[in-house]
């Protein structure tokens, strides 16, 4: 792996963040608990497509065979998509969307502020942008992890259930390997592994204030970063490949 | 080599509005941020204010067109994303203009540190300091949604960013 394939890969999986959570936070769409959350999920999958769209936009230039952030969304196979397992579980209750969005938010704060100062002046400035709407989506799932944990006994077991389940899938988001090695030393990007006392102490916080029990299993589902991933992303795809495979050439 | 200026194309540019607040334009909303002479034409700097903004790409199609209307030859548009796109660098006439269409204007950037602290919005038909947050998010993601305890008038408030 040559440093360009380093950095194709790294844009990759940052952009497929952004694009499956898209998805999944569209979903919401007409099916959240009360208007005011359908108009915030709907907002935030629009920031994640505008974060995919510059990060996989990126990538096709570094990659130098003319792909368009287009055609890596829709040309590309589930074992050439390299998204966190987290980012592409179904959204199930609005507690385990809740929870997930507050394992994804806390660790993107983090990380996206270590690469607003990398050197790399395009993913620099894309994060520099992507901060500003990280701080609304983590204040929001605070909020409501506050409030259901602390909630009712039903929204309160409803909650620890969820932070309980989606846990042993945060621990992939600190996973550091050669690409992440290989983007620290040529750009200064952050190291994920180094983040995870961060935003442990974080949320952990968030946790105890909304009377949850901080999960502690140890026990870690991996592989989405390498493109193996669980039955979902395959039928996530298969939805939004679907127009672009019938109708390979379809313009607006 | 080029028949217009830097300010001429600036002047055609300001009458494009900003698809989803039409009152303003975009120059106003501090999206139009340069415009750069070069050997091949004329390149439109512009930044988007959220990164997801639908706006963006009708935003770019009206530049192009605009242009080709007044018969400039060679532009074309780059969306650039450094530095980030801040309220800050909307102009006091897009507030007052804002203001009068319904929308409360955002307050200074400083209020960004706590995304929804306790501001107080002023409400933009009756002036009552006295106003409730509904919903962080509106019909976009720059707006938020309030309501008047006084005149109990609904509107909307352009967020800091």
């Amino acid at each position: 792996m040559n440093q360009q394939e380093a950095m194709f890969k790294y844009c990759l999986r940052l952009g497929d963040n952004a694009l499956i959570r898209s998805y999944r936070l569209s979903e919401w769409c007409s099916n959240a608990p009360i208007l005011e959350e359908d108009l915030a999920l709907t907002n935030f999958a629009l920031d994640m497509i505008g974060r995919a769209q510059a990060l996989l936009g990126y990538a096709g230039q570094i990659e130098g065979k003319g792909r368009t952030d287009d055609d890596l969304a829709y040309r590309r196979g589930e074992r050439s998509f390299y998204n966190v397992l987290l980012t592409e579980l179904p959204n199930q209750d609005f507690a385990y969307t809740m929870a997930r969005e507050l394992y994804l938010s806390a660790f993107e704060y983090f990380y996206y502020s270590g690469l607003a100062g990398s050197k790399d002046a395009t993913l620099a400035a894309i994060a520099a942008k992507t901060l500003k709407e990280i701080k609304y989506h983590l204040s929001h799932a605070t909020d409501w992890v506050l409030r259901l944990g602390d909630g009712t006994a039903e929204s309160h077991a409803k909650m620890q259930t969820a932070v309980d389940d989606l846990w042993p899938y945060a621990s992939e988001l600190f996973e550091s390997d050669a690409v992440d090695a290989a983007m620290i030393s040529a750009i200064g990007a952050p190291d994920p592994a180094a983040l995870k006392d961060s935003w442990m102490k974080h949320v952990s916080a968030i946790l105890k204030e909304a009377t949850l029990d901080v999960p502690t299993t140890m026990y870690t589902h991996t592989g989405g970063r390498n493109g193996i991933h669980s039955e979902n992303l395959g039928h996530i795809l298969a939805e939004m490949q679907f127009l672009p495979h019938a109708y390979p050439d379809a313009k607006w | 080599m080029h028949v217009h200026s830097k300010d001429d194309i600036f002047r055609m540019l300001s009458v494009i509005p900003d698809p989803e607040i039409p009152v303003v334009n975009i120059y106003e909303m501090g999206m139009l941020r340069d415009v750069v002479l070069d050997d091949t034409g004329y390149e439109v700097i512009l930044t988007p204010t959220y990164t997801g903004c639908p706006a963006m790409g009708m935003i770019e199609a009206d530049i192009l067109a605009t242009l080709a209307h007044n018969g400039v030859k060679g532009a074309r548009v780059k969306m650039v994303m450094d530095p980030a796109w801040t309220t800050d660098w909307m102009s006091g006439v897009a507030k007052d203009k804002l203001r009068t269409y319904g929308i409360a204007p955002p307050l200074h950037s400083s209020c960004n540190n706590d995304v929804f602290g306790h501001n107080i919005i002023k409400c933009p038909r009756c002036q009552s300091d006295d106003t409730v947050m509904l919903s962080r998010f509106g019909a976009t993601a720059c707006k938020a949604l309030y309501q008047c305890n006084d005149c109990k008038e609904p509107f909307e408030y352009f967020k800091c960013h």
